[in-house]
C-alpha cells in the first residue's frame, strides 16, 4: 500500500481481475483492513452448536482478530458475545471451552452478565450513582456480535450490526453445509473432540485459494501419495488396500482427473471442487450405513445424497468444508504472515463408527502438523510468503482459463482445473473490504 | 529367556539413537508388523480411532513416512531436518512373560535451516520379546503440550 490511508478505490486497485497485487498477502496494512472490514461484513464461521449442547456452555473463538465467546443462552439459543468486559477489557472466558452456568462473572472486579451479555450486576454499585456510566456503552453489558445465524448446527457470524444477509450471502451455496449434514440418517452432526491446531507461517488467503487448487496434488505431494504407491506396488498391490492407500494415494490422479472433476462457483466468494467426481469418490463402502440412510430417507433419496462426492468447498471469506469426510477447516488469521488452521471432524448421528474413523483418520493423516502430506502444503505456502517479498515481479497470476467476461454473480460450473474461484474469492474481497469504505481518495 | 532391566533401557535409549542418527531402516525393523506409532492430540486421551490424533500409523504409514524422508521430491526436507532425543532413564513398569511396558520422559529437539523447536514428552513403550529379541508391539508419544497449535513437526518424537 502506497498510502497509509488507503480507501476504496487503493483496495479494488490490488485485484486487475486476472492478477492480484502481493500487498494482499504481505501488507500489515492491508491485513489491518480485513480484520476492521472484511472480517465484519461478511458472515464469518464461529463454531458447531454441538460444541454448546447445553445452556451456559461457551466455547472461545476469534472472528478475524476479534476473540469472541458462542454461549447457549437459558433461552436455548445460541448467543456470539465479544470476549471483553465492558469495564477494563478483561476477557471473560480464558478457556476453550467450559460451562458458566446462568452468568458470566468478570474474574477482576466481579461485574456480571447473563449469558446474552446483559449486565446483571456491579458491586458497589453506589460507586457509580450520578457519574456518566449510564450514559455510555459500558454499562450495557458484553456486547454482543451483530448478527448470528445458525443453519443445520453452524454458527455464523456477522460482526457489523447491519449489512447484507445470511441467506444472500451463502445462497445456494448451503447446498455443500446440507449434503454434510444429511449423510446422517438423523440429518444431523456432532463434533468429535477437539481439532487439529497447525499453525502457519503465511497468510490465511494462500489456504483458502489452495482448497480448490486443483494443478498442485500430483506435484507438491509426489512425496507422499507417489511413495504411498510404489511401496504398495512393492508389497504386491494387496487388496483390501492399506489405509493410506485410499486416504493419500488419491492425490496422484493425473489432470485429467481434476480437470473432469468440475469446479462450481457461487456469488459472494463461494465455490467447490468436485462436481462430477472427487478424490473422496472411490472410498469402500461401510456395512450397515447405506442400509441405516435407506431407512430414514428411501433408497432414491439416500443415493441421491451419496451420490454428491464435493471434494472442497470454500465458504468465503476462510473456511472449507468436505462434505463426503465431514471436516470443517477454519482458516484464522493471525497475521498478514501468520495463521491458525483448526481442523475439525464431526461425527454422523446414527451412522456407523467406521465412517467417523475414517473421517478421523483423514484429517490426521492430512491436516496435522505431523501429516506428511500437510508438511508439503506448508512449505508451499511459506516459499510463497517468503517469495513475495521480491520486487522483481509485484504482481500473482491466477489467470488460469479465464475467459473474456466472468460473471461472478451468476453460479457458474467449470472445468476442474480453473481459478476461477480464485478470482471469484477476489471479487468478493474487494466487495466485502470496501462496502463499508470511503469510495474517494 | 530372561531379559533384565538393564537390556531393556538399553533399547530404549539405542532406539532413541537410530532415531537422532536417522538410521530408519534399522529402527523399523524393531517393530513387530501389527504395532501402531500413537501420539495423542488431547491430554490423557483414551481413543485413538474416533477423535483425531496427531499420529495413528501402522506399519505401511511408518514405512511410507520413513521412505519419504529420503526422496528426490520431498520438498519440505531440502534442506532436512535434524533431530535430537535427550532421554531420562526409563521405567520398566511391567514385565509378563513377554510382554514389557517402560514409560520415558524425553526431551525432544527438532531443527531445520533457522528454525528449532523443543517438545517435552513421555514415551510409553509395549515390548514384545521375539526370538529372544525385544521388538516394538506400541509406542505412544504423549507431547506435554499436545493441544498446543505446531508448526510442521517432520521426524519422529
Amino acid at each position: 500500500m502506497q498510502s497509509n490511508t488507503p480507501n476504496a478505490s487503493h483496495i479494488a486497485a490490488l485485484f486487475k481481475g486476472d492478477q492480484v497485487h502481493r500487498d494482499v498477502y504481505t501488507s500489515d496494512a492491508v491485513y489491518r483492513l480485513e480484520m476492521r472490514h472484511l472480517f465484519v461484513n461478511a458472515w464469518v464461521f464461529v463454531g458447531h452448536d454441538s460444541q454448546t449442547p447445553n445452556k451456559g456452555d461457551y466455547y472461545t473463538t476469534h472472528i478475524g482478530d476479534q476473540p469472541v465467546i458462542q454461549v447457549r443462552h437459558s433461552d436455548g439459543e445460541i448467543k456470539v458475545l465479544h470476549n471483553r468486559c465492558p469495564h477494563k477489557g478483561t476477557k471473560i472466558a480464558i478457556d476453550r471451552e467450559g460451562n458458566t452456568g446462568k452468568f458470566f462473572r468478570c474474574p477482576y472486579h466481579a461485574w456480571s452478565f447473563k449469558t446474552d451479555g446483559c449486565l446483571l450486576a456491579i458491586p458497589l454499585k453506589k460507586g457509580y450513582v450520578d457519574t456518566p456510566l449510564k450514559n455510555t456503552e459500558n454499562v450495557k453489558g458484553i456486547k454482543p456480535v451483530g448478527a448470528v445465524h445458525v443453519h443445520r448446527g453452524f454458527v455464523f457470524a456477522r460482526l457489523a450490526d447491519d449489512g447484507i444477509g445470511f441467506d444472500e450471502f451463502f445462497g445456494d451455496s448451503l447446498s455443500s453445509i446440507d449434503n454434510m449434514a444429511d449423510r446422517s440418517p438423523a440429518g444431523r452432526l456432532e463434533v468429535a473432540g477437539p481439532p487439529l491446531r497447525y499453525m502457519h507461517q503465511c497468510n490465511w488467503k494462500m489456504l483458502v485459494e489452495n482448497q480448490t487448487d486443483t494443478c498442485h496434488p500430483m506435484v507438491a505431494h509426489e512425496s507422499s501419495a507417489g511413495t504411498a504407491i510404489s511401496i504398495w506396488e512393492e508389497m504386491g498391490s494387496p487388496e483390501p488396500r492399506p489405509a493410506a492407500m485410499q486416504i493419500i494415494a488419491p492425490f496422484m490422479s493425473p489432470y485429467e482427473f481434476f480437470e473432469e472433476m468440475g469446479i462450481r462457483t457461487w456469488p459472494n466468494g463461494h465455490g467447490h471442487t468436485g462436481v462430477n467426481h472427487s478424490i473422496h469418490s472411490d472410498y469402500s463402502a461401510i456395512p450397515g450405513y447405506f442400509e441405516a440412510m435407506t431407512k430414514s430417507y428411501g433408497e432414491e433419496r439416500a443415493k441421491e445424497i451419496l451420490d454428491e462426492n464435493r471434494h472442497n468447498t470454500v465458504y468465503f471469506p476462510n473456511i472449507m468444508v468436505k462434505g463426503p469426510i465431514q471436516q470443517l477447516r477454519n482458516f484464522i488469521p493471525m497475521g498478514p504472515n501468520k495463521t491458525l488452521v483448526e481442523s475439525y471432524i464431526y461425527r454422523l448421528v446414527d451412522a456407523p463408527d467406521e465412517l467417523l474413523a475414517r473421517t478421523a483418520m483423514y484429517n490426521r493423516m492430512i491436516n496435522a502438523p505431523t501429516s506428511i502430506v500437510g508438511h508439503d502444503d506448508l512449505e508451499m505456502y511459506e516459499r510463497a510468503q517468503e517469495g513475495l517479498m521480491s520486487d522483481g515481479l509485484e504482481w500473482v497470476s491466477i489467470q488460469r482459463l479465464m475467459t473474456d467476461k466472468e460473471d461472478y454473480s451468476a453460479e457458474a460450473i467449470e472445468n476442474g482445473t480453473t481459478e476461477r474461484q480464485m478470482r471469484n474469492q477476489f471479487d468478493a474481497w474487494v466487495k466485502f473490504m470496501t462496502v463499508s469504505m470511503d469510495a474517494t481518495a | 529367556m530372561n531379559i533384565s532391566n538393564d537390556q531393556i533401557i538399553d533399547f530404549i535409549y539405542a532406539e532413541a539413537r537410530m532415531l537422532d542418527e536417522q538410521r530408519f531402516e534399522e529402527w523399523l525393523a524393531l517393530w513387530l508388523d501389527d504395532g501402531y506409532y500413537w501420539m495423542p492430540l488431547d491430554y490423557q486421551q483414551t481413543d485413538p480411532l474416533l477423535v483425531t490424533s496427531l499420529m495413528y500409523e501402522d506399519y505401511f504409514m511408518l514405512r511410507l513416512r520413513v521412505q519419504r524422508l529420503t526422496g528426490a521430491r520431498t520438498f519440505s526436507q531440502k534442506p532436512k531436518s535434524r533431530c535430537n532425543h535427550v532421554i531420562q532413564r526409563p521405567f520398566v513398569d511391567e514385565i509378563n512373560d513377554n510382554n514389557i511396558k517402560t514409560v520415558t520422559s524425553m526431551h525432544y529437539v527438532e531443527t531445520r535451516m533457522d528454525d528449532q523447536f523443543l517438545l517435552a514428552l513421555t514415551a510409553t513403550h509395549e515390548l514384545r520379546v521375539v526370538d529372544d529379541k525385544i521388538r516394538i508391539a506400541n509406542k505412544r508419544v504423549d507431547l506435554l503440550n499436545s493441544d498446543a497449535a505446531f508448526g510442521s513437526i517432520q521426524l519422529l518424537p
